[in-house]
């Protein structure tokens, strides 16, 4: 299957938009289970105002969010695909930019020394672009995320040693919700990062916290923790928006890796509740997009 | 738990009226304060030729689309999407921009802490949290951009918005010391404990 760079440009400047726009049905179906159970009046109040957001930005096609995010993009590649790759990754920060200018969005990016924005949404090393590979014949995925600052500005590694346990892992995850408070806009998904190397362990983190939710980590060990904790945080009262309720977390996702003998590493990274991210599949008889 | 509505300028008075978990909605004038421009202002010493004496901000950076100018966008700015950002990075500024500005009301998401709550308890002002990431509908408030300041700093320049009906607000943080942000952590720090114990970490 050929892939032309000007259908990737295409599809990564369509991906931004529709990231923005267009809040996938897991997230949708979180606030229906969330708005549910919850038990306080206040939380019932910011859950429904939430709710009642995402039909005005369907009704108006705005934006979710104003926070535009830094845009993050997964490639996929299946077999017998052919694009160069440095014209795939090209085309993607292409597409970026042009969807910046042209629908127009908020540029969020800037140099982090000088602070000075391009209004390109692009600068050094953003969009990050990561790619993967699959055994699927005929197949290219894009997958696009644009993270917010207000959830990515709560992330932690900890480089926890051997002696301290998974009751480390457990203690630091609830720490990090508490210290997060309402600043990581809640209900959050919050995505924990267990082993690895300390580069490897927060990358996972962000890999659970944009994973759908309904989503279970393969590693059973890892499922029945992130079941635990999605339970425990929700004790603790911080609510949407953190002024108060039962509605802390839609869940809370954990990955894993192996690790080194003498290494314990969780990391947490957060999404919030506008978890917006969308996909395009290309195959040999076109584009679909998903989310 | 009073609703009101306020057309700033608004009043210390008026301001020391406000009690946590009341409501507000705001009619007319909203500047739009941001990271940039308030280390510009306050860390910068760059003047502003907007008087916000008495007015509300919001911590935002909107987007926008360029159009020509007309008696509906005469700064050639039209809202695309105008949202809320996180207050708490913006924590340190409260006070100057209280004390050199004279600005009442904060509006933002996730509160902000024992500096600002001080200073609005000194100077007469209060904090009014807005749903975080309910951008699309806080957008259909704004009625128009009216004119615009530090725009070198764009999208983090200073924004004059004219708004209709912007809120319910929630008063979380007033001038009585009161913080929902402060009751709301306390009780989620004292449930930590048990937390961890249902966790099975002793």
């Amino acid at each position: 299957m050929k892939v032309e760079p000007k259908q990737v440009e295409d599809v990564a400047a369509e991906l931004y938009i529709r990231a923005l726009k267009m809040l996938p049905p897991d997230i949708k179906e979180g606030f229906a289970r969330l708005t549910a159970s919850e038990t306080d009046p206040t939380a019932k109040t910011v859950l429904d105002t939430m709710v009642r957001n995402i039909r005005v930005a369907e009704d108006t096609k705005n934006m979710l969010c104003q926070d535009t995010g830094i845009p993050i993009y997964k490639v996929t590649i299946g077999r017998n695909v052919a694009i160069e790759g440095a014209d795939l990754q090209r085309a993607i920060r292409r597409g970026c930019e042009r969807a910046t200018k042209e629908h127009p969005l908020r540029s969020s990016v800037v140099h982090p020394i000088t602070r000075k924005n391009e209004q390109t949404s692009c600068g050094p090393g953003v969009p990050p672009i990561h790619f993967e590979f699959s055994d699927e014949p005929d197949r290219l995925l894009i997958e696009m995320v644009p993270k917010g600052s207000g959830s990515e500005n709560n992330s932690w590694l900890k480089m926890a040693i051997p002696a301290d346990g998974v009751n480390a892992i457990k203690t630091f995850v609830v720490d990090c919700v508490l210290e997060a408070g309402g600043k990581t806009c809640p209900p959050t998904i919050v995505g924990v990062g267990i082993g690895g190397t300390s580069d490897l362990c927060v990358a996972l983190a962000k890999k659970a916290a944009t994973r759908p939710l309904g989503s279970h980590c393969e590693d059973p060990e890892g499922a029945a923790l992130e079941a635990a904790l999605g339970e425990a945080v929700n004790l603790l009262g911080v609510g949407p928006q953190g002024l108060g309720g039962d509605s802390t977390a839609f869940a809370v996702h954990v990955e894993i890796a192996a690790t080194h003998i003498t290494l314990n590493p969780v990391a947490v990274n957060m999404q919030c509740h506008s978890a917006r991210r969308a996909s395009a599949a290309f195959s040999p008889t076109g584009v679909t997009f998903g989310y | 738990m009073a609703h009101h509505v306020l057309t700033p300028p608004v009043t210390e008075e008026q301001v020391r009226a406000l009690r946590v978990n009341d409501t507000v909605s705001l009619e007319g004038t909203l500047y739009g304060v941001r990271d940039a421009n308030q280390i510009a202002m306050y860390d910068g010493k760059r003047p502003t030729r907007f008087d916000m004496k008495g007015h509300a901000v919001i911590h935002t950076a909107p987007n926008v689309r360029r159009v020509p100018p007309s008696p509906q966008h005469p700064t050639g700015y039209e809202p695309v999407c105008v949202g809320t950002t996180t207050s708490a990075r913006m924590e340190r500024f409260t006070r100057p921009m209280m004390e050199q500005h004279g600005v009442r009301l904060i509006i933002g998401k996730g509160g902000l802490a024992q500096g600002s709550l001080q200073a609005f308890r000194e100077l007469g002002g209060a904090y009014l949290a807005i749903i975080g990431g309910t951008a699309a509908l806080e957008t259909t408030w704004i009625e128009a951009i009216e004119d615009v300041d530090l725009d070198d700093l764009h999208p983090e320049s200073l924004w004059k918005f004219r708004v209709k009906g912007f809120g319910p607000l929630l008063v979380a943080m007033d001038t009585h010391g009161g913080s929902l942000y402060d009751a709301v952590n306390g009780e989620a720090r004292s449930r930590r404990a048990n937390t961890l114990a249902k966790l099975g970490v002793k």
